[in-house]
């Protein structure tokens, strides 16, 4: 009983957070904590096999299914707050907490004893007893479980195969294209420019630097674009700067003149140049 | 030991799932409302397996866990097909039928 009543207020708030988080990701996230807890529970009922099945197929298949089409439809696909039909949230929480209501309050007024407990139905191992039932009384549910599951299949590659309606492009017509491209617009045949990589900061989502200091937007992808989270070139010289006055020492300030010291030069030198 | 607890605490984790199912937008939220209102019967029925001193509760809770299994993949793949039409994963933009 210990673990039900460390746990069962764990799972009502993981619950609760699914009602009222705005992330779709967040709300998956809640939902694993909930059924892992949920299998803990399993595992003081007397039903090991269940934990297990819990914990590899639920958390790990169907949360991980959710998980990918969560990645592929877009993270940030929140929620819209706009009511369609008219009063339907309060409606909804009313009703949802009337339903409880009734619900807990008709527990409460039954009461049902001791429990018989397991120990005899388990008397072999869960999993021999499970099998025992399964493969005798519930041996033809079992037989119509793999239709089911072999309809989901077909169902789930149906939905999902998309009919290729024009021929795939090869490469020559592709590079045709290009050169077409750059005769009609000027578009540049060739690969787009690398990000910038500069002495504190060379990931993707750091810009490069045209000649006149100025970023250079096809150098990083639009997606990062689309995000907002692009790093200004500029804005991390200026960093240095400061850097450098703290500890009190700059390169035009006649340091050594070597190879290393004109390298680290280059950003802060574009960004001051840019102001 | 009683299993009242467990009984109070699935219809709890029931009611949140079916609110929930009300009240959230996003198709794939609503379905893992869905999830939670089958494990919390799932819950249900492993309690009253112990209650009764028989397995034929947790085989149930075997059989609910393969059809979620197989309604989820469908599910899925259904949202994904309205999300490559119509470029939102809303349960209010899936609204052709009305006019």
């Amino acid at each position: 009983m210990v673990a039900f009543w460390i746990l069962a207020p764990i799972m009502v708030i993981a619950a609760l957070g699914i009602l009222f988080v705005r992330k779709a990701v967040h709300a998956a996230m809640l939902l694993a904590v909930v059924m892992i807890s949920l299998a803990v529970l399993y595992l003081v009922l007397e039903a090991p096999f269940l934990f297990a099945v819990q914990i590899i197929v639920y958390t790990g298949a169907i949360l991980m299914l959710f998980l990918f089409v969560l990645m592929l439809v877009g993270v940030d696909a929140s929620d819209s707050v706009v009511e369609t039909i008219r009063g339907q949230r309060a409606l909804a929480i009313a009703g949802g907490v009337a339903l409880g209501a009734v619900l807990v309050v008709g527990l409460g007024q039954i009461s049902l004893g001791t429990a018989v407990g397991l120990d005899d139905a388990n008397a072999e191992g869960n999993i021999q007893a499970l099998a025992d039932i399964l493969f005798s009384r519930y041996v033809f549910a079992f037989e119509t479980t793999s239709a089911l599951l072999i309809t989901a299949a077909v169902g789930a590659m149906v939905l999902a195969h998309r009919e290729r309606l024009t021929p795939k492009a090869r490469q020559a017509e592709l590079a045709a294209q290009r050169i077409r491209d750059y005769s009609e617009s000027g578009k540049h045949p060739g690969p787009l420019p690398t990000p910038g990589v500069y002495a504190r900061h060379n990931a993707v989502d750091t810009p490069a630097l045209l000649p006149d200091g100025t970023a250079a937007p096809s150098s990083v992808s639009r997606v990062l674009t689309a995000r907002g989270t692009i790093r200004s070139a500029p804005a991390t010289a200026d960093a240095i700067e400061e850097i450098e006055k703290q500890i009190g020492w700059s390169p035009h300030a006649g340091g050594a003149p070597s190879a290393p010291a004109s390298t680290t030069e280059e950003a802060p030198a574009t960004g001051g140049e840019h102001e | 030991m009683n299993i009242q607890a467990y009984v109070v605490l699935s219809a709890i984790l029931f009611t949140i799932g079916c609110v929930g199912v009300l009240t959230r937008r996003n198709a794939i939220v609503v379905f893992m409302c869905v999830e939670l209102m089958l494990n919390a019967s799932n819950l249900a029925l492993v309690a009253f397996a112990k209650q009764h001193g028989n397995l034929d509760g947790q085989i149930a809770a075997f059989f609910v866990m393969v059809v979620a299994a197989a309604e989820v993949v469908v599910g899925l793949a259904i949202i994904m097909t309205i999300f490559r039409t119509r470029r939102s994963a809303s349960v209010d933009d899936a609204s052709l039928l009305k006019y």
